[in-house]
Order: C-alpha cells, then structure tokens, then sequence
C-alpha cells in the first residue's frame, strides 16, 4: 500500500509539472513581432489618418479566397497597427469554404474570387436578417503564366497556344505553334508539363473563362472551379502550383502574379492581338479590370469582365475578388469593425497597397460604388 | 527474456565459422564487411559513370550487388546451404539499411531546415504583423494552442475511456459489455475527418456556438477515447485476479478495491496508454482544421475565438510556398516532433519505471 | 478473459458488516458511473454513425451519376456527379504498393532487432523504431513532396525502362513523381515502424527451445528462422500488417501533399493521376458547398466500412493467437 500511495503521489506531482508547465508557457509569449520582423514590411506603414478605426472593437473572423491572401495579410497588419484592441482574422482556404462559412454566420465577410451563385444568395437570406450577402469588388489581380524552361527568359503565347498547351495537344517546347509566336528564341526540346490546381478554385475558373472566351476549339470546355482537362498535374493552392513550376523543368502553370514575384518565377507575356504582347503586371491588369461593367443590382456590384479585351497594354486574364457581406443584417458585434476595415481596404490607401504587390486596384468609379455601399451597411 | 535472448545473439555468429572451417574452407570473419564495402563502391561507381542522377538508385544497385556476390562468393567458398544462410543475412541487413535510410533522412530534412529558424524568439512569438512572405513571426500560439486542446481533449477522453475500461473488465457483461467492446472497435477505424464533421455540425452549426479549440478537443477527444478505452483494457486484465480476491476478503467493498488496488497497480501501463494516445492526436491535422479556425495570435482561452496549432500551423506555411514560410513550417515541425517524442518518452520512462511485475 | 473471476466475486456476500452500507453505496455509484460511460461511448459512436448514414443518404440520393461506377468528383455542380471508383482503385492501390514494399522489409528489420543486431544495437534500435511510429503525418507529409519527389525521378525512369514491359510500370505520362506508386512509397515508410513493432514483439516470444534445439541439430541461422520463428510469427506478422493496411488507407494529409490528383483509372501507376479517399476529402472540402460535403461524407462512410473490415479481420486474428495481444499498438 505504501509504495502505491508513493506512486499516486509521483502520478500527481507529475500532472502538477505539467500543469505548472502550461501556465509558466502560458504567460511568457508575446504578440509583438515588430522586432523580429524589422524592416521587412514591404508596405508602407499607413499614416494615422489612413485607417478610421470608428468604433471598431473586438474580434472579427472572416475567411475566403486564398487569391487575395497576401494583399489582405498586409490590410490586417496595417489595420490591426492602428487599431489597438481590434483583431481581424482572415482565414485563408477558399472562396467555396468563405461561402459556406459566411452562410452558416460564421464569419464577418468573406472573401470569394468569383459573385454568389443565386442560391446562395437564397440562402444567405438565413443569415442576414431582412437583407440579403452581396459582392463588393475590392482586389484585382492578373492570373500570371508561370513558366520554367531552362535557358528561356522571355515567353509570348497566345490564348488558342495556350489552351493546346493545357489540353495536351502541345507537348513540347519547340513544338511549331510556340516558335511562331517567339522567333529569335532558342527553345529547347524540353516536354511541357503543365500543372493545374488539384483543387476546385476559382482561379482555375477565371482562367477558364478566359480560354472560353477566347481560344475558340481550341478549349472545349466550360469553365468551371473543378479543372475540367484530362491530363496535367496537380497540385494544391496556388502555392502548391507556383513551388511546382519552381522545381520542375519543363513546367508551365498558372497563379495570382503574387505568388510569381515571390518565388521569382518568369511569366509568360501574353499575345492578345494588340500591338504588342502584353506583360502580366498591376497596371496591366487594372487596364482589363477597367473594361469591366457592374452586373449586380442594388448593393450588390458583382462585375461582369471582357476577357476578350484588345486594348493596348490589357492583360486580360484577370480575377476579382469580392468581399461579401450582408446588405442588411449585419451582426451587431462585428458590424462597425466590418465597416470600418473594409472602409480602410477601399479607401485610396488600402488600394495602394494592392498596386505595390503585384495585384490591381479596382477602378476608380467602380471604387466609387463600393464606398458607397460599405458606408450603407447595417 | 528477450535479454536471454539476445545473451545468445552473439554466440552463433562467431561459432558459424568454426564448424565450417573443420570441414571445408569458410570465409574470412571480415568478408560481409568487405563486400559490403566493395559493393557499394561499385554502386557508386555504376552511379557516376552512368550519370544515374538520384542517389536512390546507387543504393538499389549497392544493395543487389551485396547480395549477389555475397551470395556467389559463400556458394564458391563455403557450401549452398551456407551460402543461403548469408544471403539472408545480408538481406536482412539491407532491409534494415533500406528502412532506415529513409527514415533518417525525414529526421536529418526536419532538424537541419527546422534549426534555420527555430529559436527563443520562435517558440515565445506568434505570427502577429507577419506577412505569409515575410520572414519572422513565430510558433507560440500554436503550441499554447496544441497543448490547451490536448489538455482538454485528455480531460475529457481519460475519465470517459478510463471507467468504460473498467467498466468492460470489472463489470461488464451480457450484451452491453459486448456493444460496446465492438463499437470501441469501430470507433478506433473513424477517419479523423468524419470526427471533425460530427462535431461541426452538431456543436458549431446545430448549437451555433463559434470556432474555438474547445471544439477541437471534443473532435480530438473522439479520437482518444478508443485507444484509451483500449490499452487501460489490456493494463487491468494484467491485474492478477488474487489482487482482487485477497482484497475483497478483507471486506473491502468492490468500488475501493478497484480504485485502491487494481487501479494503482496498473497505474504505469494505463499511464503510457495515455500519453501514446496524446502523443498520437497531437498530430492531428484534418479535425483541428475544421474546428479551430487557425489564427496568427494568441488566443490563451480556449473555449472563445479562434486559436491555432502546430498541425495546423505547419500546413498553414507549407500552403503558403514562400522560402520564408518553409523554414517555419520545417522548425514547427522540429517543434512537434520534439512534443511528440517527449510524451512518447515519459510514457516509456513510466512504463519501464512500473511496469505490471506479472507474468514474462 | 479476467472479466469472468471479478463477475463471480460479484455476487458474493459481503464479508464485514462495518463497511457495508457506505461501500454498497459506493458501490453503486461506482458502477453506474462506469456503466454510464460505457453506455456514453456508446451513444456517441451510435450519434456519429446516424449522423454519418443520414448525411450520406441526403448525398446519394440526388446523385446524377452512379456512386460507384462513375469516374468523377463534382458534387457541387448542379446536378451532382460524382463517383468513388476512382478512389476505391487508388486507395487500394496506393495500400497494395505500401504492404508489398513495408511488410517484407518490416520483417527484415524485425528480425534484424530480434536475432541478427548485435546486442547493443539491437536495444536502441528497437527504441528508435517505436518512436518513430509517432512522427506526426504532415511531417511525412512536406517531407515526401519536398524531398521524396524530386528523389525518386531516377527510379522511376529505371523502372520504365527496364520493367516498362509490365504495363504496371510504363510510364506513358510525363511528368514529375507525384503517382500512385510515390504515395505508395510513402505510405510504406510510415507503416514501417508500426509492422516493426508488431512484428518484432512476436519474434520475440518465440519459444527458445525450438531455437537451441534447432541449432543443436546443426541448423544454419536462416534454417532456425524459416523453421522455427517464421511459422511461429506468421499469424502476429499478417496482423501487425493489418494494422499498418488500416493506417495506409486512412492516411489523409500525407497523401495530399504528395498526390497529383485526377479522376482517372489508370493501370500504369508510375503515371501521376488517381486519388484515395481521404485525399479526396481533404482536397475537396474546402471549396464544397454543404451538398457537396454530404457526398464527401458518404465516400467518408465506405472508406470507414473498409477500415472497419480491415481492422475487424486482424482483430480475428489476434484472437486466435491468445498470447500475442496487438492491442497496444
């Protein structure tokens, strides 16, 4: 009995460490990472005035679109640094999960790169009481070609190359249809692999939207979330695409121009039929983003884009992402903090920061609307 | 007796030569050793010659070399059934070489990359202000968030696992008992997803509460209970019956019999079943995804807002595919590796230090 | 069974009269509080189950296509499409590969530790074996697509060349080793701890006397094992591998980091494409809309049933074999 009550108390003692352990752990982190990260801000830091905290309080989750991660990485560090005592937590996955999770009241807004599809409007109904979700447009971004082949620096392909390239009628690159469009350069006999998202998406399906529009036969097929070719590789995220092109010679694929200059992957100059082929950049994308009308009614400023712009120096393969919210309805709680972050993210200074990292701002006037719907909501 | 065991281990291997040196020639003592060494360099020699670009393959052609010329130098030398007995032996050992290669490499990759980043300031900063491409932020709030969700998920599996185990081996009986030994069976096959899903869409959708670690520990807990219910089992049926015979002879009723004997002499074994069972869902990434939400700050209340984990945190940076973001997710990997290993470590330490003295 | 002697002590009349009445009711609220746990577990799992089977039936029953023949995952277009034949292949597949290369060398290693290493490597060895049946699977995870991958390029145009003949090993796709046999590859390495375990603890009980007695007779050391331990191990062996088949199937994130899925059916597995179940769900939950969530919840049911069958046939085995108990692992 004694040697089992001396067990008993070893037992006890033991959980006691632990226990002890976890309060000394849970006192000593710290949220301040201003030293560790000095200097690496790649933005500029916003003047006071930039960011209107209102009465903004408390916690506010939002999720969505991985496509606009980097930018709204950036807001929530500027937002968050003016406004003491507020957290915004976007979480980034995907549109479809930012859907769900903002129909089932989850979260604050949600980001998605393309508009609510009816039913889910029907459905967000649920959640906002005597209103309704709507898209608001507030980051713009061209879908980069990334491309690795070795001794090649500079790439134009057109949309039908492009689409034969992804649909497995092209299979090397040397093949005819890549050395017209790209005389005086060397390409090696390399086979092309081409790599797509394995998940559905909605970069996948503003790409395919695109090659619908215009690649003609060449791209047979709806365009969709889902990747709708057989054939390919794929891999998962937009990351997952770009550390794949990255490692692989040979390798061509597709994700937000972001994701590019970050790994320091070549993109591909894109051959729309204008003057020149045009180079997948901010101001580029704006230029095909400004040619986009709003199709939504109401508050509701869903854009329809041309994808089959041919205006000088307009890349055309381009994806907006929405941010939705209820019109009406909003929960008390995160409502002024929603109002007040998306207020920062539209105003001049949250959109500069889109254009200094590689994605597009929204067009002034569309911009416009968007303030006007973000200062009506309830 | 596996120690009597292996006292015989060496025994033979020097005896095997002896024998056959009465009778015929055998090879020298130092031959495995010397193909083994000719061998690989001829695989490193076919390797580079013929530009085979992966070191995998210099392995395979190293490998099939030892044991083909092992084998044809004992067939020449000593007989066929001797020639047998060293090719399997020198199977055996590139089996062991095989698996322990890969196995190595995984810690090697994990330390060396992990070490780049890992530090003070990463395991005491969150990743607040981080941006995905920056470099800095660190791990803190995923390890106070891991350690929370594993403390409740343990708070609420353990008792619940423990007086199931106890009720299987001290009461049970009839249908009852048999229900729930099977349905401990099937609990054991639910993918860690499909637990994550229950609670879900009962806990968060049905009952509308939020994101917060204490849903992930109940989806955790799920996954604990089986393998708790499972190896305290096993702990008390060690428990020699006249234990409990003796002691209730003595008038003591079955309740305090059971809590002051049975369970105490099978405190060690019920202790390492525990932290096997903590260390195995400290890794769980599916259901933590789902409940938790993830978040890049502290959060030290796990039953409000979301929080974050090392699981989650290491998938987190590896979607993120930046240079930056690799370096930590590798040092959050080194993190838990070194979480899981130290719980796998006390489980041992206590099972050595007491271990049920019944039986072999 | 211990369960049968504590019964029938059960019933027996207590012996001292002092303690009675606090111990019957101590007694009582012991019992109900064990049995209450017991019935709890059972209502948990019983909730799961009708949860799992009713989220399933709402899936399958707007299914346009058919659940198990058909070649597509698009669960949430209207109208649903999707099929598991595709994963039912890869997951089998992919498991397949990962037994043929883990079990035999899971043995090997197993009986390097019992009866070849010498002594004072054996022990630590074993140790380091057992922990690493702990490593985490995302960590498997990142390593086999980061490191892993680019490694095995060279073996897989080895094998096209030389064993291209096979049709199993022509590899008519180009492109990086993200196929079905990588992820078998993979998934091998992580079952190998848990085999070696397994398989390890039951050389060990091999009775000594049929080893001497062997050797005495003038036996090599293959001839003891093939004759003594082999036959002795077989049954623990086929569970242990049982065990580790159940986690192969299971086993999500590292077959998502590493997998280039498509929804095709191909025999040529070095080709990238395929997909298992829980890759599936983990690849696909994301963007599904709560229909299509109830789909993956379906194919999470037949993969649940094939784990089941799995784990409920190496149970069938233990229990034959008394002495050995798996239960610990």
């Amino acid at each position: 009995m004694k040697l089992q009550r001396k067990n008993m108390l070893r037992a006890s003692a033991l959980g006691a460490l632990v226990v002890s352990g976890a309060l000394v752990l849970t006192a000593c982190g710290s949220d301040d990472n201003t030293k560790t990260a000095d200097g690496a801000t790649k933005a500029s830091a916003p003047a006071a005035g930039d960011v209107k905290c209102d009465d903004a309080k408390g916690k506010l989750l939002a999720s969505g679109s991985s496509a606009q991660k980097n930018a709204v990485d950036l807001w929530v560090k500027n937002y968050m640094a003016a406004c003491s005592g507020v957290e915004v937590n976007y979480k980034s996955s995907s549109s479809g999960e930012g859907i769900v999770a903002f129909n089932q009241g989850t979260v604050g807004f949600a980001g998605s790169d393309s508009a609510l599809k009816p039913e889910a409007v029907e459905e967000s109904k649920k959640i906002c009481t005597g209103g309704q979700g709507v898209n608001l447009p507030m980051v713009g971004g061209p879908i980069a070609l990334g491309f690795n082949v070795s001794g090649v620096d500079k790439l134009n392909l057109d949309a039908a190359t492009i689409a034969n390239i992804f649909n497995d009628k092209i299979k090397k690159w040397d093949d005819e249809a890549i050395k017209k469009l790209n005389p005086g350069v060397t390409l090696p006999s390399t086979p092309i692999q081409h790599f797509h998202r394995s998940e559905d998406s909605g970069t996948t399906e503003n790409l395919g939207k695109y090659l619908k529009a215009t690649a003609g036969d060449a791209w047979p097929y709806e365009a969709a979330k889902k990747w709708p070719a057989p054939g390919g590789l794929g891999a998962s995220g937009s990351a997952g695409v770009a550390t794949q092109v990255k490692q692989v010679d040979g390798a061509i694929g597709y994700f937000e121009l972001s994701y590019a200059s970050a790994q320091g992957i070549k993109t591909v100059d894109l051959n729309t039929g204008a003057a020149a082929p045009v180079k997948a950049s901010s101001e580029t994308a704006s230029k095909a983003i400004a040619a986009a009308k709003v199709a939504g009614t109401g508050s509701d400023l869903a854009l329809k884009l041309d994808y089959t712009t041919k205006a000088e120096g307009a890349y055309p393969i381009v994806l907006v992402t929405y941010e939705i919210v209820c019109d009406k309805g909003n929960k008390a709680e995160t409502l002024p903090t929603v109002k007040s972050f998306l207020n920062y993210t539209a105003s001049d200074a949250g959109q500069k920061v889109l254009s200094e990292n590689g994605y597009a701002p929204i067009p002034a006037e569309i911009n416009a609307k968007v303030r006007e719907v973000i200062k009506s909501l309830s | 007796m596996s120690h009597a065991l292996q006292d015989q281990r060496p025994a033979p291997a020097r005896k095997s030569p002896a024998p056959a040196g009465l009778t015929r020639g055998g090879l020298p003592r130092w031959a495995p050793a010397g193909i083994a060494v000719l061998s690989i360099a001829l695989g490193c020699g076919i390797g580079l010659v013929a530009d085979l670009h992966s070191k995998i393959q210099w392995g395979l052609i190293a490998s099939l070399l030892f044991i083909g010329i092992t084998y044809a130098a004992s067939a020449v030398v000593e007989n066929r059934r001797q020639a047998k007995d060293r090719v399997t032996t020198s199977l055996v050992w590139v089996c062991f070489v095989l698996a322990v290669i890969p196995l190595l490499s995984l810690i090697w990759t994990t330390v060396s990359r992990g070490m780049k980043v890992l530090d003070g300031d990463f395991i005491s900063h969150s990743m607040n202000g981080v941006t995905s491409f920056e470099e800095g932020g660190g791990v803190y709030h995923a390890l106070l968030g891991t350690i929370e969700q594993i403390a409740l998920a343990t708070l609420i599996a353990a008792p619940i696992g423990l007086l199931t185990a106890v009720y299987l081996v001290e009461y049970g009986r009839g249908s009852l008992a048999k229900a729930v030994t099977f349905f401990v069976d099937v609990m054991t096959g639910i993918p860690s997803i499909v637990a994550g899903l229950f609670i879900l869409t009962t806990w968060n959708l049905a009952l509308g509460f939020g994101p917060s670690g204490f849903a992930g520990s109940m989806a955790l807990s799920i996954l604990m209970m089986p393998v708790v219910v499972r190896s305290t089992e096993e702990m008390l049926k060690l428990v020699p019956n006249e234990l409990r015979e003796a002691a209730l002879a003595l008038g003591v009723p079955k309740w305090r019999m059971i809590l002051k004997v049975v369970l105490p002499t099978a405190i060690g074994g019920i202790a390492t079943g525990l932290m096997l069972a903590v260390a195995r869902i400290a890794g769980e990434t599916a259901p933590i995804m789902l409940l938790v939400f993830g978040t890049q700050l502290i959060n030290n209340n796990p039953f409000e807002g979301a929080q974050s984990s090392l699981p989650l945190y290491i998938w987190e940076q590896y979607k993120v595919g930046s240079d930056a973001s690799y370096d930590r997710a590798w040092a959050a990997a080194l993190v838990l590796i070194a979480f899981v290993m130290i719980l796998n470590l006390v489980a041992r330490g206590i099972a050595r230090w007491k271990a049920p003295k019944t039986g072999r | 069974m211990a369960s049968t002697t504590p019964t029938r002590i059960d019933t027996a009349p207590p012996v001292s009269k002092s303690g009675r009445s606090t111990g019957r009711a101590g007694d009582k609220i012991f019992a109900g509080l064990s049995k209450g746990s017991g019935i709890l577990l059972l209502v948990i799992m019983a909730s799961i189950a009708v949860f799992l089977t009713y989220r399933a039936s709402i899936a399958l029953s707007k299914n346009e296509g058919n659940f198990l023949t058909t070649f597509d995952w698009n669960a949430s277009a209207t109208p649903p499409v999707f099929g598991i034949a595709v994963l039912l292949f890869g997951t089998v597949v992919s498991s397949i590969i990962a037994m043929a290369i883990a079990v035999p060398i899971a043995v090997g290693i197993a009986l390097f530790i019992s009866h070849y290493a010498p002594r004072k490597l054996a022990a630590p060895l074993a140790y380091v074996v057992d922990l690493l049946a702990a490593v985490p699977s995302i960590i498997y995870g990142i390593w086999g697509a980061l490191f892993l991958v680019p490694q095995l390029a060279g073996l897989n145009l080895w094998l096209d060349e030389y064993l291209g003949w096979t049709y199993v090993f022509d590899k008519t796709q180009v492109g990086v080793a993200r196929s079905l046999f990588t992820v078998g590859i993979l998934l091998a390495i992580m079952i190998l701890p848990i085999v070696t375990s397994v398989s390890r603890e039951v050389f060990l009980q091999v009775p000594r006397m049929n080893e001497e007695a062997a050797l005495a007779l003038g036996a090599t050391r293959w001839e003891v094992i093939r004759m003594s331990v082999l036959p002795f191990g077989r049954s623990g062996v086929i569970s242990a591998s049982m065990l580790g088949l159940g986690r192969a199937l299971g086993e999500t994130m590292a077959v998502a980091t590493v997998l280039s899925p498509s929804f095709l059916i191909s025999g040529h597995i070095l080709n990238p494409g395929g997909g298992t179940f829980a890759q599936n769900i983990a690849a696909k939950f994301d963007e599904a809309n709560e229909f299509g969530r109830d789909a993956l919840i379906a194919s999470g049911l037949v993969l649940f049933l094939l784990t089941l069958l799995v784990n409920g046939a190496a149970r069938l085995i233990i229990a034959r074999r008394k002495d050995f108990s798996g239960a610990n692992a």
